[in-house]
């Protein structure tokens, strides 16, 4: 059971991880340019594994910004993981032991998350475990790669993997999506608070890692207002 | 570039475990209401919506090769083609659009 939920995972990551690879080669070659040591860049991702925290934590550094502005600003960036883990924590097998948890949560990033949000009822740990065995290393040695050779490539190829993040993203909300109407509406909504955030003057001047917890937290408010989902059944009638 | 690096590291690294510990470690027991888990379930959704656009369109070097890109993938996206398929065809997609834009100037 457990090593089935462990392949299946693996299997998961692996687009995952090459994807990540893809991105993080970015980050690597962002990092290199700013001038960090290539072992600083990859213990970043291996810690880390967050693509937008990352990104703002090297434009902290390179202005020479303090350990709290870094603090502050991980915080905001990332404060949508806790969404996600609060959402895993339903999810995750009630029986696997609490230490479990532990190890999860160091993997909860968006496509894995997204993944294990898309099983069908509960989510065994080992699964998570499957897609994090392929997706953290991809993430690592991306980073690496790009850290020592990114200065090579030219900026066509630079410039086209900068869009490679937000293919992964589309990958995972599109097909849910086109089957349900209540995802396809918080999908939108979540898009158009976004450019709100971008284009309006004055609140644009709001820092971008708030401006994702404000669409988030109003679009699927809405959604779950509009589109209450009753419960489907199994855990309902198990009780 | 500060000179006590491992410190921003060790920092950044911290706060971002806790954010993900803290709510899959304290909340074990199952939510009843029905808002609050459809707002959970609505999550991911909005946030990966939310950070994609309007952020795509700036995401390269001109805001023409971005659209094409996000077209390109939306469309690979809607026949349910993997992560790294929808991925790559956007970053191919780009390049394409950015040689001919480069071609034309």
């Amino acid at each position: 059971m457990k090593r089935k939920a462990f392949l299946y995972g693996l299997r998961a990551g692996i687009p995952i991880g090459l994807g990540y690879f893809a991105v993080s080669f970015a980050f690597g070659m962002e990092a290199a340019r700013a001038g960090l040591e290539v072992w600083h860049a990859v213990m970043i991702s291996l810690l880390n594994v967050t693509s937008a925290g990352q990104f703002a934590a090297l434009d902290i550094m390179a202005a020479g910004g303090s350990l709290v502005e870094m603090a502050a600003t991980q915080l905001i960036i990332n404060l949508r993981y806790s969404l996600m883990s609060f959402s895993l924590s339903q999810k995750l097998e009630k029986k696997a032991p609490h230490l479990h948890r532990f190890l999860v949560a160091y993997g909860v990033t968006d496509e894995i998350f997204g993944v294990s949000a898309a099983q069908e009822g509960e989510v065994s740990p080992y699964f998570n475990y499957g897609a994090m065995c392929v997706a953290i290393p991809g993430w690592t040695i991306g980073t690496l790669v790009g850290a020592v050779c990114g200065q090579i490539l030219p900026d066509g190829i630079m410039s086209a993997l900068g869009i490679a993040v937000y293919g992964m993203f589309l990958a995972i909300i599109i097909p849910p999506a086109k089957k349900s109407r209540p995802v396809l509406f918080a999908v939108l909504v979540g898009m158009v608070i976004s450019c709100l955030f971008a284009y309006v003057p004055v609140i644009n001047q709001i820092s971008s890692g708030f401006a994702i917890i404000i669409a988030t937290v109003v679009a699927a408010g809405l959604a779950a207002v509009l589109f209450p989902i009753k419960e489907e059944g199994v855990s309902a009638h198990a009780e | 570039m500060p000179s006590n690096i491992w410190l921003y590291v060790l920092v950044m690294a911290g706060v971002t475990y806790l954010i993900r510990m803290l709510p899959l470690a304290l909340w074990k027991k199952e939510i009843k209401n029905v808002y609050v888990r459809s707002f959970l379930h609505y999550v991911p959704f909005a946030c990966l919506a939310a950070m994609t656009f309007p952020a795509i369109l700036t995401s390269t070097s001109s805001m023409i090769s971005a659209l094409c890109g996000f077209a390109v993938a939306l469309f690979v996206a809607y026949r349910e083609k993997s992560l790294l398929t929808v991925a790559l065809s956007a970053c191919g997609t780009v390049f394409l659009v950015e040689q001919i834009l480069a071609y034309l100037a």
